[in-house]
């Protein structure tokens, strides 16, 4: 901490001009929660876009930014490098995607409230507050405005029973989770004297190495993080939330807060804990190896298309892990390049469910997509791209991805590790396929055509073709991602 | 003479007691919310004490981020149980099943 003696305004200037992405995120947020006071309803259809709008501007303030190296600001709170970069800017395109996916079903079940967009807003605030933290307090900070906004939002459809009951659980056990971080937290700060996370990983790096305090609080750090990325043992929200909560809500905690929950491991761990590598390392390899198994084999018993995406964004973090486990620069790279392209796949799959639903009827069901191909072949073809990414075929991204964290721990010398990872990965086909015959092999058993936007579809189809190209090419995500993390 | 050791001591039981009211509670959904209160302030105790011991500061900026965040934690907490609530007419932990988990 700094004194107040030593404050400078020049270099608190200097680093408000770091911040200006949030900073302006922030004022967006606020003015709109005013704008809607002053509105009718007939204007409000315009707050979608406002929020939308925001958003890629802030993502255009990040892009511009000069990063070279490391950037720690304001007093040691905040820091600026390649990867908060690179994954500020993908959870803002990402969360300005999802407003778009979501703006038709929230009208047609006559929630279209600005609460949603502004409370998602104030969501993507925080999780940029906690790519870029450099303190506990600022992790902390960020953690907590994204998680509060987030059981906000997946309670706000007040008429709903189920999303009010999974609001109440994900409150619970998320609450449970950050009191757990916390305590991991101080438990760190009492040991190592520090805060900031420069700090920390010097007095771990000098001499605390095994440290029985020190990886008594790592446990507790390891729990909350397993908690918020959702990871076996502590994966029991998952399910109820994602299905509980109104799919537009699901699609955002299913991409935006992953991305967040990333970049908290990536801080926590690599960055301040590096010098005790090896006791985290432990812990992760029991959790990447449940995860894969039970998230897996569950989602095949599954007949809930989003308890079937609950389980396997259980299985894919497990891919996750298994790259930052391997605690090289190599393995982060990877873990990075695979969370990216979950995102982007998962925003399209929960994007063809927000599609497919109508009045009354949420297509969340795996039969809801029986024969699609008849119905509409392209957004067939679309889901098609999406399952098989899933499934780490190739060329779509996700093979790739799988690819990458594979070789990372085999460059580790956990051969046993990528054999129950591939084993676990061709289970996890199965049910992806089974979506894929579905579609293409079963008569339909609704013959509606197919609504949403004109904007909706054209983003859903650019999603899908993306997932395609990136698998073709996947060279210019690889070298984002090496970029970020050297 | 309260030494380090003792606060440790008291905040881990304080945080266990915490812990176990949320997985053994099988009443009421309030208790909940105030075992999440207590799990926040046992670890507002470590920081505290912390704090002290090393002579820094920062513990002690962090504790009134936490008592600030655990006031916004309980009114959503709280607005999320009104919501229940009118639902179904009862906060009783047991009647949140019709989720298969």
């Amino acid at each position: 901490m700094h004194s107040l003696a030593q404050f400078d305004v020049s270099q608190f200037n200097a680093g408000l001009t770091y911040a200006c992405p949030e900073i302006f995120l922030g004022l967006a947020a606020c003015a709109i929660l005013l704008l809607d006071l002053l509105m009718n309803d007939s204007q409000r259809r315009w707050i979608g876009t406002l929020a939308v709008v925001s958003l890629l501007l802030t993502a255009l303030l990040v892009v511009v930014q000069p990063v070279t190296g490391k950037i720690v600001a304001l007093g040691g709170l905040f820091e600026l490098d390649r990867m908060a970069q690179v994954l500020k800017a993908v959870t803002l395109l990402t969360v300005a995607v999802v407003f778009v996916y979501s703006t038709d079903y929230l009208r047609r079940r006559a929630i279209l409230k600005a609460e949603y967009y502004v409370l998602g807003l104030f969501a993507t605030l925080g999780a940029m507050v906690l790519i870029s933290a450099a303190s506990l307090i600022t992790l902390y900070l960020g953690l907590e405005l994204m998680s509060l906004c987030l059981y906000a939002m997946v309670a706000f459809d007040r008429d709903s029973g189920i999303a009010a009951e999974s609001g109440i659980k994900y409150f619970v056990l998320g609450s449970l989770a950050s009191g757990t971080l916390l305590y991991g937290m101080s438990i760190i700060y009492g040991v190592t004297g520090n805060l900031e996370l420069a700090a920390i990983a010097n007095a771990v790096h000098h001499g605390l190495g095994d440290n029985i305090g020190l990886v008594f609080g790592i446990a507790f750090l390891i729990v909350g993080v397993g908690f918020k990325f959702g990871a076996v043992p502590f994966h029991m929200w998952i399910p109820d939330v994602y299905v509980g909560s109104p799919t537009c809500v699901t699609v955002f905690i299913g991409t935006a807060s992953k991305l967040a929950a990333f970049a908290l491991t990536m801080r926590l761990l690599p960055e301040a804990l590096a010098g005790s590598q090896a006791d985290w390392s432990q812990m992760l390899v029991v959790m990447a190896v449940l995860s894969m198994a039970i998230g897996n084999i569950v989602a095949i018993a599954q007949s809930n298309l989003k308890r079937m995406l609950a389980y396997s964004t259980i299985s894919h973090v497990g891919y996750v892990l298994l790259g930052i486990l391997s605690g090289t620069e190599q393995g982060y790279q990877a873990s990075m390049f695979y969370m990216i392209s979950y995102v982007l796949v998962s925003a399209g799959a929960f994007g063809m469910i927000l599609l497919l639903a109508r009045q009354g009827f949420e297509a969340d069901k795996i039969v809801d997509f029986r024969g699609l191909n008849a119905r509409s072949p392209w957004f067939a073809g679309m889901m098609a791209i999406l399952m098989f990414s899933l499934a780490g075929l190739p060329p779509f991204i996700g093979f790739w991805a799988k690819l990458g964290v594979i070789q990372a721990v085999l460059g580790v010398n956990y051969t046993w590790l990528a054999v129950v990872a591939v084993l676990f990965s061709v289970v996890g086909a199965f049910f992806y396929l089974r979506i894929v015959k579905l579609m293409y092999f079963d008569e339909p058993t609704e013959t509606t055509p197919i609504g949403g936007s004109a904007l909706m579809r054209t983003v859903l189809s650019m999603n899908a073709l993306l997932v395609f190209g990136l698998g073709v090419i996947p060279g210019v995500l690889l070298q984002l991602c090496q970029q970020a993390l050297r | 003479m309260i030494t380090l050791t003792d606060v440790l001591v008291l905040s881990g039981i304080l945080f266990a007691i915490a812990v176990a009211g949320v997985f053994l509670n099988r009443k009421n959904i309030i208790v909940l919310l105030m075992c999440i209160e207590l799990m926040l302030l046992a670890v507002n105790f470590n920081f505290v004490a912390f704090s002290r011991y090393l002579g820094d500061i920062g513990g002690q900026i962090f504790v009134f981020f936490i008592l600030t965040v655990a006031a916004a934690e309980s009114a959503i907490g709280l607005a999320i149980l009104v919501v229940v609530f009118r639902e179904r007419r009862s906060i009783e932990v047991e009647d949140l099943d019709s989720l298969q988990g």
